[in-house]
Order: structure tokens, then sequence, then C-alpha cells
């Protein structure tokens, strides 16, 4: 086959077939979703400018922290911490950016010191690596089983930020300081950043969280895919004896993927805080790490380690949260959209462990079960 | 013991022959077991005890002959039909679950039980009956985990007995006993025997042998080798019925180029197995030492701790004069020291990797650029170049290493280190699995690297290949070096001798 695009999608079977679902999914929606009377797809709510570039943040966003947890994952670990620790940083944010006084009465919130913005998201992001590093010294090192360490990170960094903000809102307009270029950088699109705010075209289209997903893509593709590093997390992954046995030190190399799980998710963190406005410590970020998981499975990650790609993980986040959108358009209730979300993702692991024909051998079986 | 003439054969296997894909495991055996005898069968490592025991136990069906239990023709498919038979299987690694307790390790699987609940008091009762006819002195609501490895060993034989079993298997019982369990199982087994309970005994003491069998069967290479009646028993006969033949080898070479005096120097070397052993040996660089043993001598586990993967206890390891730091692989890696290990599936191959990514694995580093970007073209080249090298058959450099054959996977671990600079290969059972066209292959090849310089360090623990390869041979038994062969001191009984834990002298 000449075509390089054929090529490619024989090579990444797992990527193609997902992308070909996104692709229905999103035919599916636009059609589903046409408004009475309006003939065209360009009647269609899910495809107004608005809900594009609503989902195109959504997706920014996810999509960083997804792709931190998708490379733990490669490394035969889980990462089930995101969430919790969303909520942390997010809490430690917005503590950062507001004066002492406008903050939740507790000792800790009311002695970090005000530091202008721009500290904030070094400090925040510094917080978010090193808890990363932590994890990855505890799993790398320590031998500690990573289900166990992150579980405890989510209880932890959750009961944490609820403490800390002694279990009320903390808002992002409680801030005295100047945010509107934080708040055009987290919550703006490219137009807004490079020219103007609120004119149209097609920067003030593009979500900034959009920007930096791509910006994310791009260096982790390069990481996983074409450095030493990522080699040595593929090999890690798939077996570790065998990589200790050339001479890499395989504990490292698993520290350095937690390490970047926690960078990307303390990075989504903060646009993630901002687009909310206020972080409410018990429901920030829940079932976030749940999310990624499933992106990054969806994605072409096995959970056994040694598999997956960044193409695919962005290709689940977009998965994830077209669905959830297309739930929401359509006029379901909300809550519905992770049933919907979690018989997606089953049928997509059945399809890919055993082909089309795995699903008619689960209803034969139940046939004759029954 | 009853008189013999009243006994009964418990067990006759007649013309006993299995085949696996490319090798005759079992070849016309023959084998019996009197009520309450104590039959040794004996051995070099894959003389095809084991297989016989698992035909006997279900594990394999035979592709010809005939089994007779206690008079009636038997056929055993499965290993339930081997427990129906009254075969007890007293396993190598225990076999014995310890988050359990005595009676329930006991019982496993046949419960007593009452509207699905386990009668945990007839467990008990019905347990300790064996437990006292075994001397074993514990409760059966003792957890296991509080017992010792023998007294673990113990609950499998009270398990095989409440099997009712009438022939117990035992392979290599004393492997991991202390010398008092030792003698306490030799003594539970003239017990046995006394209940006219048959025990079918495999070892490699042949001491314990000598104390506790009525007859030693032989095998070598998948056929009986002969038998030896109780007054026969000896250490010297049990060597030559393994040994046996008279192997005419024409060695590949002789080391007749010029050597690296001390290349690889290991001094007083401790292992986590052996804490107690040391071990020290030189090896020169255009030299390929053999190293012999019975498995289980420690000799994998030596191997180990010299590359670095495995800690070691105590001692140093040195290359050309340099002393390597301990603890990691990466350090005796940059120092020219490569293991091709046992396993490759488990440690020498990342299988799913392409034959590529296998051979570039250790040595990335130098195939990229300075931030640390793979120069795959670069990479490919190498990794190319060990193909067509070591001849290894593959339709591309990017195929998965899982879809090789043996030898070639072999070949894909070799070419990784050869497209180094390898100062000293340890060979762990280079050979293993693999057929013979591959195998002359890799001698070549080890042959070739000595002769310009390599030391060559190879365990194995197929007699021809160390007795054919070697130019000088080491021998363990049981974490210690037990002897050093030269050329002219090279034969199997030499090497069998020192196997077993004899010295050089007593062997003389």
């Amino acid at each position: 086959m000449a075509n390089p695009l054929l090529r490619y999608a024989g090579r990444h079977r797992r990527e193609t077939g997902m992308l070909g679902l996104l692709f229905i999914l999103v035919v599916i929606t636009s059609l589903g979703t046409i408004e009475e009377g309006i003939d065209g797809l360009f009647g269609s709510k899910f495809l107004t400018p608005d809900n594009l570039k609503n989902v195109a943040r959504t997706i920014g966003i996810y999509g960083i922290f997804s792709i931190g947890v998708g490379i733990v994952i490669i490394t035969a670990g889980i990462d089930l911490s995101v969430g919790s620790l969303m909520a942390l940083l997010g809490v430690f944010f917005l503590f950062l950016v507001t004066p002492p006084g406008m903050r939740p009465d507790s000792a800790i919130a009311r002695g970090i010191p005000e530091v202008s913005w721009p500290m904030a998201v070094l400090w925040v992001l510094l917080l978010g690596t090193l808890l990363g590093l932590l994890h990855g010294i505890l799993v790398g090192k320590l031998k500690l089983q990573p289900f166990v360490v992150t579980l405890c990170g989510l209880l932890s960094y959750r009961g944490l930020a609820r403490f800390y903000a002694n279990d009320t809102t903390v808002n992002v307009g409680d801030a005295s300081q100047d945010l509107s270029f934080a708040r055009k950088l987290g919550d703006g699109t490219l137009g807004d950043v490079l020219i103007s705010d609120g004119q149209k075209g097609i920067l003030h289209s593009i979500p900034m969280t959009f920007v930096y997903l791509i910006i994310f893509a791009v260096i982790t593709t390069i990481i996983l895919h074409r450095s030493v590093l990522g080699r040595y997390i593929f090999a890690a992954g798939r077996n570790e004896l065998a990589t200790k046995y050339s001479g890499i030190n395989t504990g490292l190399v698993i520290a350095i993927a937690y390490l970047i799980a926690g960078f990307c998710t303390a990075f989504s963190a903060i646009p993630f805080c901002i687009y909310t406005g206020s972080v409410q410590p018990t429901s920030h970020g829940a079932f976030f790490e749940l999310y990624a998981i499933a992106a990054a499975v969806l994605g072409g990650c096995s959970l056994r380690g040694g598999e997956g790609s960044i193409p695919g993980i962005l290709i689940g986040t977009a998965i994830l949260i077209v669905l959830r959108n297309m739930v929401n358009l359509l006029g379901y209730p909300t809550p519905l959209s992770d049933a919907i979300t979690g018989g997606v993702i089953f049928v997509g692991v059945i399809i890919d462990q055993h082909g089309a024909t795995g699903l008619k051998k689960l209803f034969k079986r139940k046939v004759k079960a029954g | 013991m009853q008189d013999p003439a009243k006994r009964v054969k418990v067990l006759q296997m007649e013309n006993i022959t299995k085949r696996f894909p490319g090798v005759t495991a079992l070849d016309q055996v023959n084998f019996d077991i009197m009520e309450g005898e104590v039959v040794a069968l004996i051995g070099e490592n894959g003389a095809g005890k084991s297989t016989l025991m698992k035909v006997l136990g279900g594990v394999h069906q035979p592709d010809e002959g005939t089994i007779t239990a206690s008079g009636s023709p038997a056929v055993i498919r499965s290993v339930a039909d081997a427990d129906s038979l009254g075969v007890g299987f007293v396993h190598q690694e225990l076999n014995v679950l310890d988050n359990l307790d005595v009676g329930a390790n006991v019982f496993l699987g046949r419960e007593p039980h009452h509207l699905g609940l386990i009668n945990r008091r007839k467990i008990k009762a019905d347990t300790q009956p064996y437990l006292d006819t075994l001397g074993l002195d514990a409760s059966p609501d003792t957890p296991l985990s509080k017992l010792s490895i023998g007294q673990q060993q113990m609950v499998e034989i009270a398990k095989a007995l409440s099997k009712e079993a009438k022939i117990i298997i035992m392979d290599e019982p004393t492997s991991s006993l202390t010398l008092s369990e030792t003698e306490r199982l030799l003594k539970v087994i003239g017990d046995l025997s006394e209940q006219g309970i048959a025990v079918i005994y495999i070892s490699h003491r042949l001491g314990e042998v000598t104390q506790c069998a009525h007859r030693v069967v032989a095998l070598r290479d998948g056929k009986n080798a002969g038998e030896l009646q109780r007054g026969e028993i000896n250490h010297d006969a049990m060597v030559s019925l393994m040994v046996g033949r008279d192997l005419k080898r024409t060695p590949l070479t002789t080391s007749d180029h010029e050597t690296v005096p001390r290349r690889l120097v290991v001094s007083n070397l401790r292992t986590a197995l052996y804490p107690e052993c040391s071990s020290s040996f030189e090896i020169s660089g255009g030299e390929i030492l053999g190293m012999a043993g019975l498995v289980g001598a420690g000799r994998s586990e030596l191997a180990q701790a010299t590359f670095g993967v495995d800690p070691a206890l105590g001692g140093s390891v040195s290359v050309d004069g340099t002393t390597i730091k301990r603890g990691a692989a990466r350090q005796s890696i940059k120092a020219g020291i490569y293991l091709a290990p046992e396993d490759r599936k488990l440690t020498g191959l990342v299988l799913e990797f392409d034959i590529t990514q296998n051979i570039s694995l250790a040595d990335l580093w130098n195939h990229s650029s300075g931030i640390g970007l793979i120069d795959r073209n670069a990479e490919r080249t190498v990794a190319e170049r060990q193909i067509e090298r070591l001849k290894i058959k593959t339709p591309s450099a990017s195929t998965a290493a899982i879809t090789l054959s043996g030898g070639n996977q072999q070949k894909v671990v070799l070419g990784k280190w050869l497209s180094m600079k390898p100062k000293v290969i340890i060979f762990d059972e280079p050979t293993r699995g693999i057929d013979v066209g591959a195998k002359a292959e890799i001698y070549k090849l080890m042959r070739e690297l000595a002769r310009n310089g390599v030391a060559i360090w190879m365990i194995s623990s197929d007699m021809e290949e160390v007795l054919g390869i070697s130019d000088r041979i080491v021998v363990m038994h049981e974490g210690r070096i037990t002897g050093e062969l030269e050329r002219d001191e090279f034969g199997e009984e030499a090497i069998m001798h020192l196997a077993v834990g004899h010295s050089k002298t007593e062997a003389n």
C-alpha cells in the first residue's frame, strides 16, 4: 500500500477503529440534534460554534490529565489520585491568589501568603509534580502497589482539600488582584489572548485549553514514541524484569512516569478551576481519575502495561466528551451520560479483545444459559 | 516389611514411550514397584525421571506402553485418575496453601460439609490420625505458615495418605530440608514402607538413596539404564549407571590462541540462596569456562549476582583488574559483562518488542541524539547487522520477538550483547530448548568470541555441552564450588562426583 495514511491505519488498528467510532458518534450527534424546521447540518445543536468551543475546551482539560494517566498505565501502573489532586491543587491555587482575609477559616488557609497569579501557577505546578514524584518513588523504588498508593492519594488529597477549605467553596471572584489575563489564558480562546476579547473569527473559536492540549500532545508524543525514556517506559511496562536485565533502572523510569502524570494533572487543574470559577472541595474533579482511565483504555492502553499511544488517548478523551455532550444535547438527564459511557467502553473493549464476534458470543452464551 | 514373596506388585509400567516435538523423552521405559517397596529413581537432569512420573500422575499421556495397577490395566488420563488409583505426589516445590491451616490443606477440595458449610470438627478429627502416624507435632488447626518447610512437607504426605494413596512419589523431597528434617523424612519413608505403601523416591542425593532405597532404577537419555538391588546400592555403582556410556567426542577446538589472563575475577561472592557459601573463580579472556552442577546448585544465582541483577551479599567482581560497583546491572554492562539469561522469555527479551527494539534496548543512548531522541535508522542498521551476522531467520528487523523460534530468540538475546563491546559473556543454559542446528551455531559463536579475547562463562546442565565446549570446568554443589577440572581430567563421572557433593580427592 503506497498510501501512507492507509499504512498508518494498518499499523494502528486500535486507534483507527476508535477514530471511526468517534466519527460515527459525531455524525449521530450532529444528525440527532438537528433543530426541527431548520434544514441542513448547520442547524444541528452539536455543530453550533458555541457548543463546539465548549466541547473543545473540555477535551483540552480532560485530555491533558488523561495523557498523564495514560503514560502511567503504559508502565503497568494506575493513577487514582487525579480528581482529588485537582481539588487540592485548585484550593491551593485559589488560596495563593486571594488575600488571606477572604479565605475560609482554617489555620493553613490563613497562613499561606498571597502571591501574584504567575507565581501561584508555578507553585501549583511544583506541588503537583512533587506529589507525582512521591507516587513514583513509592511505586518505582519501594515497589508498593500503584493501586494502593494512588488510592491513598485519592482519599488524602480530597480530605486535605476539604479540611483546608473548611468544607466551604473557594471563589476565584474573591481575588483582589487583576486576574483578567489569567482568565484569558485559562478560560479564553487563542483569539482572546493574541488579539482582543469578545471578537468573532477562527482564532476566537479555539479555546486555550485545546491549544495547551496540542502542545502537551506533541511533546508527550515525542517523549513516548521517539525518545529513549519513552522506549524504556514501554519496555518496563511490558516486561520489567527483562528491562532490568538490560541494565535499565526501571524504578527510575516508573518514577518519572508518575512525575509526568503529576505535572499533567497540575497543569490542567489551573484552567479547570478558572473555568469553574470556584472550587467546591467535596465535588471538584470528582471521578476525573476514572474518566482518565476510561479515555486511556478506550484509546488502546492496556492495563497490563506496555501498550498505548498518545493519539489513542486523545481519541479516547474526545469520544468520552462527545458522548457526554450528546447525552446533554439530546435532552437525556445528565446522570445517564456516565451509564452510557460505561456501556460504550464495555462494548469497545469486547470488540477490541475478541473482534465483532466477541459480542455475538457474549449474547449466545446468555441465550444458552437462559 | 512383609515377606517379599507375599507382596503384591502395585504398579507396573511397560514399554512407556513419550515423544515431545523434536525429542523422545521416554523410550520403551519399564518400571515397577511392589507394595511397601522404596524404589529410588535416579538419572541426570533431563534423563526422563520427571516425565515418567508425570505419566504416572496423569499429567502426560504416554504415546505407547501399558500401565498396570494392582494387577489390572489402568489408563491415567488426568490427575483425578491418578488420585483414584492411589498415586500421591509430594512435589519438589510444595503444593500447600500457607494461608490455610493444616486440616484445611489435608482435605483441600474434599472438605466434609453439611448444607454447604464446612464441617471443621470432622476435618480436625480426621486429620489428627495422619499427623500422629507421621509424628508431626502440630494440631490440625495450626496455620500452615507457622510450620517449617519440613513440617509442611509432612502435611503434603498426610494429604496423600488421607486419599488412601498406595504409591507416594517424592520428587527431590529433601532439596530444601535441613539435615534433621531429612533424617525425619527418611524415617517416615521407612514407616510408610512398613505399612505397605510404595514410595518412589527421586533424588540427586545419592547418600539418602543409599540409606532408604530397597532398589534403584536408573534412567539415561529417556531409557532404562539398569537397576541395583539392595545389596548392590552404593555411590559408585549409581554414578556409573547414570553416566554409563563412553562418549566419543571431538573437542571443537583447543585454546591455542592468546589469552588475556584474569579477565573476569569473582572473589568470595555470596548469593541470597546460599548465604553461607562464598564462591571465587576467574576466567581468562579467550577461555570458555563451563560450570556444571545439578539443578538448584546455585549456578544461575551466582551469575545473576555477578551481573548485578540480584544483590550479592558480599564479595567482589572485577573485569581487567577494575572492580565493579555492586548492585546494578548497569555497572556490569558498562564494564563489559553481559548475561544471556536462562529464561529467555522472562528475562532475556521483551517478547512483544520487535527484533530491533530488543537488540538496541541495552545500548539505546548510543543510538540516539544528545537529548535522548532515538535515531531509528542507526538502531535498525545495528539490528540488521546482527541479524546477518547471527543468521537470525526472520522476515525483517521489525518482526516481534514472540513470533521467532527458540533458537532465533536466543540469537536476538546474543545480538543485543554482541552489538556492544563484550569482555565477558555469561551464557546461562545457552541451548535449552533449542534445535540441533542452532545449537551448533551458538557453539561456533562462543568459540569465535573466545578467539577474540572474550571470557566466556557457560552454565549448563547438559553434560555433552559442558564436556564438548569448555576449556575448563568448575562444578557446583549446593552453593559451593566443589572442584575444578582441567581438560585432561574431563569426564562425566568426574563431574558427577563433584556435582553430588564429593570433593575431587574423594573422586580419585
